[in-house]
């Protein structure tokens, strides 16, 4: 099993040192170049060529590669154009947020979707299983920021119950040690703190975890179908075993093989979906803070995100692999 | 998603459709197109999807303005835009610009039409070259077209196109690429298993045995078999692109004028009216999901007539 691991997180290496080569010649091939994108409107000839010789930028390729390699592997990733901070700083100190948001996202299609798949296979072919079907299509349709409009006219605009704007209310004096909100709150015994976080994490999450949502209802539900006739489901039914033991260890237990992967790939989705639920509910994490990075050209933030959400998304379909083998003992036999 | 599909040759397939010649000699797409026909799913799909196309192809007969007109100009004061029915010249009100929301829709239809289609036909034929190339060649040139892939892969969809938007610069023909690029790691390593699932096949072996070359073996006999996958995922993206697209220009990506006729960005600008105004985002949005859902519930019909499992049934 470690060695399985260990392998992969080798196998690694090679896709991650190639997309750093793609970045690196990305920000060279900017429009203008990156001395140009660095000083934006104050792009006099004189101040291009200043540039050029502080950062670099006129040697020749190779070698400013293996400077730039350098410096990433020293945790070096340069500094924002706009905010003047390093960038592992600005990550690190706005991941925690989208973090919070994508585990309400997850909880809320994981929880909703694999008790709706599994209740439209039972009563297949009758209207819980149309209703859940068409349902899931239309949840994979919407466009998230669209869904995002949506909940927001509707739960601060027609019925102000839900706050749809930032983290958490700018009035409460909430103290921060993890950047988590909704754990500061409760670390910190703020009680009110920790609600008023949550409930700004309601409609995003919503927003966010639709789309998601509707696959995993699909997903379970052509799961389920597929193992609920199986002949060891027939058998332990034969047996007089109780309905909940045949759900829970027979059918659900094998049908989670192919959720569980389903639910790995959807993170991929969170990630983007994130820029753009992020920008609608003025809600500052990663995303929203890509899209500012993407309006003014910096490319150190641009560049630096790109690398970590690789390296976490790769990580976490590893993850995804580990988990299956766990589930599934037949996989781990291979 | 590594369908494999038999041999063009289907006899397993039995034709309840009287109309159609016995089960024998029927080729797999003529077959798929008799189940597409009797499939509730697929009719809705293509209804909708002609609907989109046509109104898109006859925008400028259709439209009662211009795509960027703002005849309402008049009738726009800070705290009010005219909604549906309000104004017997515009059915379905104003834009924060003063143009006609109904137009607006309309030619939105013809900038979605184009970037969908436009930017999945480039994803297409770059991962349909990529696909080729690695599963004819395999070797070493399977193995460097993968890792590429892989590294794109690495990257989740929407942000790799917003990327590649940005070097691009901000424009409908930037949008385009950027999706179409976006889609290319797709299509190549889809076409490549299901190329080399057929490749053990037996006919392959054939041809071989006759001593065709690895060209004409790959171009006319693994290729039209290995594409059909490729063909469902095509639809499938056509969708998909329609979204991206919307989102790339709601995220500002999109260049172009404030009033430009295009669903995202019609969107971005409906954000600042939502109190007054929630029509402007709400007409767009539905504009895109419909046009999303018609080509999700073909590319599914498709998938499902494709299929050789749901063939026996």
């Amino acid at each position: 099993m470690l060695r399985v691991i260990g392998k992969r997180i080798v196998l690694l290496i090679p896709t991650l040192l190639g997309l750093s080569v793609l970045l690196f010649l990305w920000v060279r091939s900017l429009p203008g170049g990156p001395a140009t994108a660095l000083l934006g409107d104050r792009a006099t000839p004189e101040a291009v060529a200043r540039i050029n010789e502080l950062y670099g930028f006129d040697r020749p390729l190779i070698e400013q590669y293996f400077i730039y390699m350098g410096k990433l592997l020293q945790g070096d990733f340069g500094t924002s154009l706009l905010t003047g901070r390093p960038v592992l700083e600005e990550f690190t100190t706005r991941f925690p947020a989208t973090l919070e948001l994508t585990a309400v996202a997850l909880a809320f299609a994981i929880g909703l979707g694999i008790p709706l798949g599994y209740w439209a296979a039972k009563h297949y072919g009758r209207w819980p299983d149309h209703s859940s079907v068409v349902l899931s299509l239309v949840g994979i349709t919407i466009p998230v920021f669209f869904l995002a409009f949506i909940l927001k006219w509707l739960f601060a605009i027609k019925i102000p119950l839900l706050p749809t704007d930032g983290r958490q209310n700018p009035r409460i004096n909430a103290t921060h040690v993890t950047d988590f909100y909704v754990l500061d709150g409760i670390l910190t015994r703020e009680w009110d703190a920790a609600w008023d976080a949550f409930l700004h994490l309601v409609l995003p999450g919503i927003a966010l975890g639709t789309i998601p949502l509707a696959i995993i209802v699909r997903i379970t539900r052509a799961s389920v179908l597929e193992v609920q006739n199986a002949d060891y489901v027939r058998t332990a039914k034969a047996k007089g075993l109780l309905e909940r033991t045949i759900r829970n260890r027979f059918i659900l237990r094998n049908a989670m093989l192919p959720v569980t992967t389903t639910i790995g790939l959807q993170l991929g989705l969170l990630i983007s979906g994130a820029v753009l639920t992020e920008t609608v509910f003025a809600f500052s994490g990663i995303g929203r803070f890509l899209r500012d990075a993407i309006f003014n050209l910096d490319y150190p933030v641009l560049q630096g995100f790109i690398i970590f959400i690789a390296i976490i998304y790769s990580l976490i379909n590893l993850l995804v692999d580990v988990t299956y083998s766990v589930i599934d003992p037949r996989v781990r036999v291979q | 998603m590594t369908t494999t599909l038999p041999p063009a040759s289907g006899s397993t397939a039995p034709s309840p459709d009287p109309e159609t010649p016995g089960p024998a000699g029927t080729s797999l797409f003529r077959d798929a197109f008799h189940r597409l026909r009797r499939n509730p799913q697929a009719i809705a799909g293509a209804v909708i999807v002609t609907l989109f196309l046509l109104v898109a192809l006859l925008a400028p007969v259709l439209a009662p303005y211009g795509g960027e007109e703002l005849p309402g100009r008049t009738h726009i004061t800070p705290t009010h835009i005219p909604g549906p029915g309000e104004l017997p010249d515009f059915v379905l009100g104003l834009d924060r610009f003063g143009g006609d929301l109904l137009s607006k829709l309309i030619w939105g239809a013809q900038a979605s039409l184009l970037i969908g289609v436009i930017s999945t036909a480039f994803g297409l034929v770059g991962g349909m070259l990529l696909g080729i190339l690695a599963g004819g060649f395999g070797g070493w040139v399977d193995n460097v077209i993968m890792r590429l892939v892989d590294i794109l892969l690495s990257v989740p969809n929407l942000l790799l196109a917003v990327s590649i938007a940005a070097v691009l610069g901000q424009g409908p023909y930037a949008v385009m690429i950027a999706i179409g690029v976006a889609q290319v790691p797709i299509f190549a390593r889809l076409l490549r298993a299901s190329m080399l699932s057929q490749r053990s096949a037996d006919y392959i072996l054939a041809a071989q045995t006759l001593g065709l070359s690895r060209r004409t073996i790959t171009m006319s006999h693994l290729l039209p078999n290995s594409v059909g996958p490729v063909i469902v995922q095509a639809t499938l993206t056509l969708a998909t692109a329609v979204i991206d697209a919307a989102a790339l220009s709601f995220l500002g990506l999109g260049g172009g004028r404030p009033q430009t006729a295009e669903w995202g960005r019609m969107l971005t600008y409906a954000q600042n009216e939502l109190g007054i105004a929630p029509q402007l985002a709400f007409f767009p949005g539905l504009c895109i999901a419909i046009t999303a859902l018609g080509f999700t519930l073909l590319g599914e019909s498709l998938r499902e007539a494709l299929d050789p499992k749901s063939r026996q049934k």
